[in-house]
């Protein structure tokens, strides 16, 4: 207790860590951005992600107009409503980002991520192996006489289920390009 | 070519210190004579005193300084300038580009060091780009909600030549940020105001940036409404002091009634401030029975603290002219009666006095030292920087500001060290002012060397230093939450501030007595030349009204004065 009896309970936290009663429900956003395609601005995004503490899940940049000199960065990120608004807000914000597209919120999205997958193993297994890369239908871009490397395209999770299957098979080493998205219909 | 974007983009003062990486550029600067060029004696005070010059003129301020330590040294003010919103552009020198990457002497990565500390920021490695960037440069930091740039120019750039490209066909790139607010919500925030029983403004920095037509606009629909105002630290002078329907500044120091009637509110306005941590106190608690408007430029600032039931996005000045437009063509309506009851329930908080403080003792009270400061500073044209800490609040509560651009203090960032040199970048913007820095001892020392800035170019600021040999902010929390262990809050070895001031080749005083505080202090106004006034103040004053941290603004702490009954029996703590 201090001289002027402050309650307790008063001063043992500083006033920074009290947030106000918002949603605590995780959300998983892809939001995709237009960027001037200059040193930097990839930079500047992701300082912002983590100089404020917001989660990054995937990430994937190019250059999408080379004339217009413009690239779209797809990012995956997961936060409470109100930290995906800010989020939102906070990217808007920087100077040269042009546009800010929730996919999540904006109506029917594809998201589609490329990966190779190196897969090592003989007789059974290897067969095995090939047999479900083709129901996946992944390819195969590289082989030896002990190993195989699958190309697949699909949405996140059916990468991650083709991969959890090769573990028992060989699974070596996994190359994941992060999500790609964009939204469906005219728009 | 950089002399010549600056002088194009009507740049007539420039913040500096020279060095290797910059020497072209000040070559440049050496031949012409239209842009006056200030020597300061440490980058960080070339940023804060380009920070005085902007805030007091409305013009952005231009810094120059070299690579590697001259760009680090000014990264505080750079994020101070970030903080506050002020608009700065600050050149850099950098090592030449074939050199960049080689851990080069002076070579530091700046853009790299800079990027979350300005809005925005460039390398230029084609001197054919130079101008254009210099003036996108300009745009980025006065358009939107303003703030810091930095350009950085490696040597080889600034060397080479190339075709000058003038403002007018500079490429200012697509940032054009929105300055018109959306019409549906004004007419919903007038038809709230039409009705609210107890509605307050809350106005902040934005109002002042928006420029002078945005605090007319404001007094004009302040006074046509009768509705209460307070403001945060950064927006006082918006609404004069002297106007009736000024409530005070509000806050963790704010005043009780501006507190009271923040927490009691049906409606709440937020007028260009931004729900800042030492404004709302408690998040849960904070105003908990109102509506709340927010009118800010920056989308981001929209519901990041609190969220709100009318957002504005848009110019404080277009919007405050659109609200106006929109209440007087309804009919100029407002709850006559409801804003009666709020008035009289508003005379009962005033009359609470909160900014009373005993006044006994042989020594000066801090609080009595700036009234009477105020008293007898009044009538000036009068501009007032601060440092950070205790005495940066008093002067808050006990100086009246009736004027925007006439108060200079780092809110946001809490830099120590910010006024003095800020204090020279207003007083070379205003030569025939009386510009003032109200400081403690320690901030002030941590950009004492500035003094030789004042003396060179004869910059008569007056700083006026309450000395009370402690860190008087630390202090007081160590007394009132770290079970009074003052922890290295004192000030030991302390120069002499009178013979520091003559070492520099300007005027020192020093006042113990309270007799003889105003003749000392207007001996100061009256001595043409740089003067440091050692105001010896009572060691162990706290400052009150003080909002305590995680509480909500109904349970503030009132001083030793008013609550000199309860302390001992149920506590200081008021409801």
């Amino acid at each position: 207790m201090s001289a002027l009896k402050i309650k307790k309970g008063s001063t043992k936290h500083s006033a920074y860590n009290l947030r106000p009663n918002f949603s605590d429900v995780q959300e998983r956003h892809t939001l995709a951005l237009i960027v001037d395609n200059e040193p930097g601005v990839l930079a500047r995004v992701i300082g912002l992600f983590s100089g404020r503490g917001y989660n990054i899940e995937s990430l994937t940049v190019a250059e999408v107009d080379h004339t217009g000199h413009l690239s779209r960065i797809t990012v995956v990120t997961t936060g409470t409503p109100q930290v995906i608004e800010q989020i939102k807000a906070q990217l808007g914000r920087i100077v040269p980002v042009h546009e800010v597209h929730d996919l999540t919120v904006e109506g029917p999205s594809v998201e589609r991520e490329l990966a190779l997958i190196k897969v090592a193993g003989k007789g059974d297994d290897r067969v095995e192996a090939l047999r479900l890369a083709d129901v996946f239908r992944a390819h195969v871009v590289d082989s030896t006489l002990e190993s195989f490397v699958f190309q697949i395209t699909g949405a996140p999770d059916k990468i991650d289920a083709f991969a959890e299957l090769m573990r028992p098979l060989g699974l070596i080493e996994v190359a994941r390009t992060g999500v790609a998205a964009i939204s469906r219909g005219v728009h | 070519m950089v002399v010549q974007a600056l002088k194009d983009q009507g740049v007539d003062t420039v913040f500096g210190y020279p060095g290797g990486a910059v020497l072209p550029i000040y070559d440049e600067v050496f031949q012409q004579n239209e842009i006056r060029h200030i020597l300061v004696r440490h980058e960080q005070g070339a940023v804060h005193a380009a920070e005085g010059y902007a805030r007091s003129t409305g013009k952005p301020g231009v810094v120059l300084v070299t690579s590697g330590p001259g760009a680090t040294n000014a990264v505080t003010g750079l994020t101070d300038a970030l903080m506050d919103s002020i608009p700065i552009v600050v050149l850099t020198g950098q090592v030449p580009t074939f050199m960049i990457g080689s851990d080069a002497f002076q070579e530091a990565d700046t853009v790299g060091i800079t990027r979350p500390c300005t809005k925005m920021n460039w390398l230029v490695k084609d001197t054919k780009d130079l101008s254009s960037v210099i003036h996108e440069g300009f745009h980025v930091a006065t358009q939107g909600r303003p703030g810091p740039v930095l350009i950085d120019i490696p040597k080889d750039v600034q060397f080479a030549s190339a075709e000058y490209t003038p403002p007018a066909k500079a490429d200012l790139g697509h940032y054009q940020p929105r300055v018109k607010g959306d019409m549906e919500t004004i007419t919903e925030l007038v038809e709230a105001i039409e009705t609210a029983e107890r509605p307050v403004f809350y106005t902040g920095g934005g109002v002042i940036n928006s420029g002078p037509a945005a605090s007319q606009l404001l007094r004009e629909l302040v006074e046509a409404t009768g509705i209460p105002i307070t403001s945060t630290l950064m927006g006082l002078g918006a609404y004069p002091a002297s106007g009736k329907h000024w409530l005070g500044m509000l806050g963790m120091h704010g005043l009780y009634e501006a507190n009271l009637a923040m927490h009691g509110c049906d409606l709440m306005i937020n007028v260009g401030a931004r729900f800042d941590d030492r404004i709302t106190g408690r998040l849960d608690a904070f105003s908990p029975h109102s509506r709340k408007a927010h009118i800010d430029i920056d989308p981001s600032s929209i519901n990041k603290v609190i969220r709100v039931d009318m957002p504005i996005i848009g110019d404080v000045g277009h919007v405050l002219e659109d609200i106006l437009k929109v209440w007087k063509s309804r009919g100029r309506k407002v709850n006559r009666e409801g804003l009666q009851k709020w008035w009289a329930q508003i005379e009962d908080w005033k009359a609470v006095n909160c900014l009373s403080f005993k006044n006994d003792g042989p020594g000066i009270k801090p609080q009595y030292a700036l009234e009477r400061l105020e008293a007898l500073t009044k009538g000036y044209d009068r501009y007032i920087c601060t440092e950070v800490g205790q005495h940066q609040m008093w002067a808050a509560q006990y100086l009246g500001f009736e004027d925007p651009n006439r108060w200079m203090t780092s809110g946001g960032l809490g830099t120590m060290g910010y006024g003095f040199p800020a204090s020279i970048g207003v007083q070379i913007a205003h030569p025939k002012s009386l510009v003032i820095n109200v400081a403690g001892e320690a901030s002030w020392l941590m950009n004492m060397q500035e003094m030789g800035t004042a003396v060179q170019y004869m910059a008569p600021v007056k700083q006026f230093i309450l000395n009370n040999e402690r860190l008087g902010m630390v202090r007081q929390w160590q007394e009132l939450l770290h079970g009074e262990r003052y922890s290295h809050s004192w000030s030991e070895a302390l120069p002499d501030f009178v013979k520091l001031a003559e070492a520099f080749g300007a005027k020192g005083f020093q006042v113990s007595d309270p007799d003889k505080l105003d003749d000392a202090i207007m001996e100061m106004i009256e001595y043409d030349g740089p003067v440091i006034f050692d105001c010896l103040v009572e060691k162990h004053e706290n400052c009150f009204p003080m909002i305590p941290s995680g509480e909500p603004h109904n349970k503030m702490l009132l001083g030793e004065a008013s609550t000199k009954d309860a302390i001992g029996a149920k506590g200081a703590v008021m409801v």
